[in-house]
């Protein structure tokens, strides 16, 4: 079990200055390896005892992981770059607002000045019998404490959960994935790069990891596309607290309307699942149809299809569909009846 | 590296939770170490049996194709059969690196696996020769006169087999135990996955008892791992073609039967 302590554990510490260096260490140390971005997440894993990495890979001189740059239309954003200054950086706020409102609306100020994108996007999961050091599912395990007749089960899954109900917690993940952002991994073999969509792994493709990430990979950069840069966008976040919390859900959209109607689309909820859940459905339903209160609702109530709720979470139902028909219809339908 | 994994539970209790993954690889191994072992002792050392002791007026009697397995014999090996890999491959495929979401197709496939050995017990106790599958005196007696043989030692001829060889009843009698090991553990395991057939209830049992169901389901999995290579080995072995095409066409020829059974304890019928 977990037992708080404020001092580190022992590892091994390695600060490379480049990717090279970073991906030979990672190869080299395999599965004793951890990868720290902002150490965020990291710190509570390791301070807990949960975790226990022989080596840890801090990553924060690695100065190619950082910075914004511009990319035929679209973007480039190094994987150490800060929540802060994403969702500062002017190209971002003026092309592609739902990053910078999606990233701005992650944890506190201080936080965000040192939590980076891919450390955002990577992070593990929130459930608290996972962090609090149970063997479940997750952690290799035979058992979802959180999926019991007694459990206290608020903030897990109501989609797509296999025996683990606990969901992703990133709030720039659904921004993302609405932009067809693609993730550019890099390991020892060479580079790949999978589209944001995919990046994100449910329990019933591996139940003990988040993301495709694997030892030895390494988040290098996100890009953006210019496929959906100054359309119309739809950020919204639900959290038991303004000021510092995790998304209860959120949901991020991008769309283009032509002539009123729906002619491009696409939406994206967190934390109704292990993964973003990209609503594809939903958009097939919408494409085509007039953006009003009425495709709102048709929207949402085909958004929940399937949903089940555990003992606590079933408020999360009606606030995924209104959540849903928001950011089909849009801000100025908020006040429908 | 034990193995069985343990974990503790919220009552601090040290229970079992699964066996060592790495037991995939033991059980692989040693299923193709027996292939390979077998292979070399059959074209190497082995003395072969050979019996041509049958009367003509007794072969003239014999069926020119005996009857093996009837045709709903047939359709449960070849259902069993398809359940059996496909559970082998949606429980060890994702364990060694190939990810997909095989919860779902693992437990259907069990639920056919499980209703194809309901079938079967049925079947065999009421419409088949129950007693024929099981080793009896004879074959104990056979068994060590074969092995004394094989090994240089003296000892008197093996009689012939009823309708089904020792190895055969040796095998069927492990796979029952296997069998019904991961199928009675693996209905109960159901009961802690979303199906539309249980509501979940993980407190069904202790997590003691939950953890040694694992264990034992884990263990005969692996088990069958290398049952399955060794019955596939046999099904493909030059000599056993006959028996193979039996399963598939429901009867072995006379020639077939003369040689290796004995009328007495396995009556041919057409």
């Amino acid at each position: 079990m977990a037992i708080i302590r404020d001092i580190m554990p022992a590892f091994e510490l390695f600060q490379p200055a480049t990717i090279d260096d970073t991906l030979r260490l990672a190869d080299q140390h395999g599965k004793d390896a951890w990868m720290m971005a902002g150490g965020l997440d990291t710190f509570d894993w390791l301070k807990d005892r949960i975790k226990r990495p022989k080596v840890v890979i801090d990553l924060s001189q690695v100065s190619e992981l950082r910075g914004v740059r511009e990319m035929n239309g679209g973007l480039e954003i190094g994987a150490m770059t800060t929540l802060t200054e994403v969702a500062r950086h002017l190209v971002v706020r003026e092309k592609f607002s739902i990053l910078s409102t999606g990233a701005e609306s992650a944890a506190s100020p201080q936080i965000r000045n040192q939590g980076t994108i891919g450390g955002n996007v990577s992070q593990d999961a929130r459930c608290w019998y996972y962090r609090g050091g149970w063997k479940c599912y997750r952690a290799g395990g035979n058992i979802c404490f959180a999926d019991t007749p007694t459990a206290i089960n608020r903030e897990h899954a109501i989609l797509h959960a296999d025996r683990c109900v606990a969901v992703n917690p990133s709030d720039s993940a659904p921004a993302l994935i609405a932009l067809e952002a693609q993730m550019v991994i890099r390991n020892k073999q060479g580079e790949r790069v999978v589209n944001a969509e995919d990046y994100f792994i449910g329990p019933s493709i591996d139940i003990t990891r988040m993301t495709v990430l694997k030892p030895g990979d390494l988040l290098t950069a996100i890009r953006i596309p210019a496929t959906w840069a100054g359309t119309q966008f739809y950020f919204e976040k639900v959290r038991d607290r303004q000021v510092w919390d995790f998304p209860l859900m959120n949901v991020a959209s991008a769309m283009v309307v032509t002539d009123g109607k729906i002619d491009r689309i696409r939406i994206v909820v967190n934390a109704a699942a292990a993964h973003p859940l990209r609503l594809a459905a939903v958009e097939d339903a919408v494409r085509g149809q007039p953006r009003n209160a009425a495709t709102g609702e048709m929207a949402g109530k085909l958004a929940i299809t399937g949903a089940e709720p555990l003992r606590y979470n079933g408020y999360k139902i009606p606030l995924m569909r209104n959540l849903v028909k928001r950011a089909v219809s849009g801000v100025e339908e908020v006040k429908w009846a | 590296m034990g193995v069985i994994e343990f974990a503790t539970s919220p009552w601090g209790q040290t229970v079992p939770i699964h066996i060592a993954f790495y037991l995939i690889w033991v059980a692989a191994i040693a299923g193709l170490a027996f292939l390979v072992c077998h292979a070399i002792w059959v074209a190497f050392i082995a003395r072969k049996e050979v019996h041509v002791d049958f009367a003509p007026e007794a072969a003239a009697r014999v069926p020119e194709k005996v009857a093996r397995h009837s045709l709903a014999a047939r359709l449960f090996h070849w259902v069993m059969a398809v359940a059996m890999l496909a559970l082998l491959i949606t429980a060890f495929l994702p364990k060694v690196g190939y990810q997909f979401p095989w919860v779902t197709y693992h437990w259907i496939s069990g639920l056919v696996l499980t209703a194809s050995i309901l079938f079967h017990i049925i079947h065999a106790s009421f419409w088949m020769d129950f007693w024929s599958i099981w080793p009896d005196k004879i074959d104990i007696e056979d068994g060590k006169r074969r092995w004394l043989r094989a090994t240089g030692k003296t000892a008197p001829a093996p009689r012939k087999f009823a309708k089904y060889p020792m190895e055969n009843k040796m095998y069927h009698l492990v796979i029952v135990l296997a069998g019904l090991s991961v199928t009675l553990t693996g209905v109960f395991m159901m009961k802690r996955v979303r199906t539309p057939f249980f509501t979940r209830n993980p407190y069904l049992f202790s997590d003691m008892t939950w953890g040694l169901m694992y264990v034992l389901h884990g263990l005969a999995g692996v088990g069958l791992i290398a049952l399955i290579m060794v019955h596939i080995y046999f099904a493909l072995r030059p000599e056993k073609l006959v028996i193979t095409k039996s399963m598939v066409f429901g009867t072995i020829p006379r020639e077939h039967y003369l040689e290796h059974h004995d009328p007495e304890r396995w009556a041919a019928t057409k």
